[in-house]
This record gives C-alpha cells, sequence and structure tokens, in this order.
C-alpha cells in the first residue's frame, strides 16, 4: 500500500523550534544564532557586543562546541551568564539542544540571547532553532567564493559580516565578487563589514542589532 | 554530518507512519531533497541501514528525487536551473539573478506491506 506523507524531514526539530519561539517570545527575549566557520570570529564579536553593551542590554549567552568550556569562560570573564553544551560530535545545534539549554537558564530580564552555534558553514543551516534573526559572519581570509560555496548558509542568514578587513591590503579578497554571490542566494541580507581587531564597523553591527532588538 | 540527524528523522517519520497504519513492513521511502540542502544521499543510505536495523523498516529502499537550484531572472523575468559555476542569467546574462528553489527536504510518499 502507497500512502502519501508529504511531511518534513526535520519537522520535529521545526516544532521544537516553535517551542523555543514561544518561549522565548513569552520572556521578551530577543535571540540571535550566530554562526560562522571556525577561526571566522564569532567569540571574537561575542565578546565585543558584550563590552559595547554592557549596562544597556541584558545578556545571556549560549556557547555550542564539539568539545571544551573555553568560549563559555572566556564569556563568563565579561560577567555575562554563558551556558556551554557540548554537542558530543554533532556539527550543529538543533532545536531540542537549545530547548535544553533555555529550560536550564534563569532567562527573566534577559533582553538578548545569542547563540553561538558550531564552527561549521553547512549544517547548522539546515536547523531552524526558533530564534529571532540569524547572524553569520565571513572573514576576508576565507575568500569570496563562500556565497558561491554555502548558498544555504548565505541563504538563511539575515544579516552577513564580513570580520577581518583589516587584512584587505594584504589578501586578494574581491568585495565585488563576494557582494554579488551574496544577493543571488540572499536579496534580503544585510551586509555588514567589521573588524573585531581594529574597530572597525562594530558600531553598524551594533546599530542593526539595537534597530532589531526593538521591532 | 547533519545526514546522520537527518536520517534519524526520516527513520521516526517512517516507523510512526508504520504504527499508524498497522504495517508489518515499510518496502520503500520516496525522499524529496533539493540540491540547496546539502544532503549527500549515500549518507543518508548508509545511516539508514545501520539505524533501521531490527526496525520494520530495516528492508526499506530509500529512492530520492533532487530537485535542482532553481533561480529567477529580475532583469527579463526568466526562471531556470541555476549552473554550478556561472551564475548568470542563461537567456540575457544578467546577473541580477536569485535563487528561489531547491531547499526541499521532505517525505514525498511511502511504501508498507
Amino acid at each position: 500500500m502507497e500512502i502519501k506523507v508529504l511531511q518534513g524531514i526535520l519537522s520535529a526539530n521545526d516544532r521544537i523550534a516553535e517551542r523555543n519561539r514561544r518561549l522565548l517570545n513569552d520572556k521578551g527575549v530577543f535571540a540571535l544564532n550566530l554562526m560562522a566557520s571556525p577561526g571566522a570570529g564569532k567569540t571574537s564579536l561575542l565578546l565585543e557586543t558584550i563590552r559595547r553593551l554592557k549596562g544597556k542590554v541584558s545578556i545571556a549567552v549560549v556557547e555550542a562546541d564539539i568539545a571544551s568550556n573555553l568560549d563559555a569562560d572566556r564569556i563568563a570573564k565579561e560577567g555575562v551568564a554563558a551556558l556551554q553544551i557540548n554537542t558530543g560530535g554533532a556539527c550543529h545545534v538543533d532545536a531540542n539542544m537549545l530547548n535544553n539549554a533555555l529550560e536550564s537558564m534563569d532567562l527573566e530580564g534577559v533582553d538578548l540571547l545569542i547563540l553561538e552555534n558550531v564552527g561549521n558553514l553547512v549544517c547548522p543551516a539546515e536547523f531552524y532553532l526558533g530564534v529571532d534573526k540569524n547572524a553569520m559572519i565571513a572573514s576576508v581570509p576565507e575568500g569570496d567564493d563562500k556565497p558561491y560555496k554555502y548558498p544555504l548558509m548565505f541563504g538563511q542568514s539575515n544579516v552577513v559580516l564580513v570580520n577581518k578587513i583589516d587584512l584587505l591590503p594584504y589578501l586578494d579578497f574581491d568585495f565585488d565578487n563576494f557582494t554579488r554571490g551574496l544577493s543571488v542566494v540572499n536579496r534580503g541580507a544585510t551586509l555588514i563589514r567589521i573588524s573585531c581587531k581594529t574597530g572597525d564597523g562594530i558600531d553598524d553591527w551594533i546599530s542593526w542589532l539595537l534597530a532589531e532588538m526593538k521591532r | 554530518m547533519h545526514e546522520l540527524a537527518i536520517t534519524q528523522c526520516v527513520l521516526d517519520i517512517a516507523l510512526e507512519q508504520a504504527e499508524k497504519h498497522k504495517a508489518g513492513r515499510v518496502a520503500k521511502i520516496n525522499l524529496v531533497v533539493g540540491d540547496l540542502s546539502g544532503v549527500v544521499e549515500e549518507c543518508v543510505q548508509f545511516y539508514f541501514q545501520v539505524l533501521s536495523k531490527d526496525t520494520v523498516a530495516s528492508e526499506a529502499m530509500l529512492e530520492f528525487e533532487r530537485v535542482p537550484t532553481g533561480a529567477r531572472c529580475h532583469a527579463c523575468d526568466s526562471e531556470f536551473t541555476l549552473a554550478e559555476t556561472d551564475w548568470t542569467c542563461p537567456k540575457c546574462g544578467s546577473d541580477e539573478i536569485e535563487i528561489v528553489g531547491g531547499r526541499e527536504l521532505y517525505i514525498d510518499s511511502m511504501e508498507l506491506e
């Protein structure tokens, strides 16, 4: 007997993601999913963001790594509550992992929750988490061809930050090629050029973030 | 690596459907997968063999229908399959194009016995 199913393969994940979305809405928390390849500058941007918003916005952080507590420790040094989840080999955070993290955190009074996803340009893009916005970092040393190679990740991101622009004079990064690729996979994405090293563009990033939180 | 999680979801849905329809065996699962989803068929096939062991789906065949990445040209409005490397409109040559399809990831139908 043949039966029609027409069910999304990740529908179980999406249902939990909806629970996350409701939980975050109920608590009035704006949640951001930060994705990038390893070494692109996720933790550096997070630390910079925390420093800029200290005293203005109450932040909580969920750090996801395959192993170690290194990142949560770095965040905790800034006086921000950070929960480390180890995915135990999994290359991404799914809605259930985030749900477990949210259930174990005190979200009372938190304005902004940032999830630092596992460093990976493929898998995290596939899993809807129930957050408000997806952000990704593409760094200059990775090359200008990344939107062409990882269209799903770039396609799912509301904002794309190009980090390490202080290295542009030393590398052959073609911004036009990058922008062209990005516009094909995601016409609506906001592009912000930053350097966590020099602080260039961080004001633009903070403005984008605060504007989105107010919406 | 996300294929492992995806395969587990495929198996969960298949077993749920088999139970719902009181089937003794899942013979076939027809999947629709967009090229943009980056799901590697061979990985899913392999993981499925491992995960489905000792279930009513252990002998199920997985049939993949791939959906190519679709794009639309903003200059001339034509729709086409996006080429691997040349991201311009095949009709008018414009690079003002946008991806509009290829993210499919669902189970279309199943054969139960």
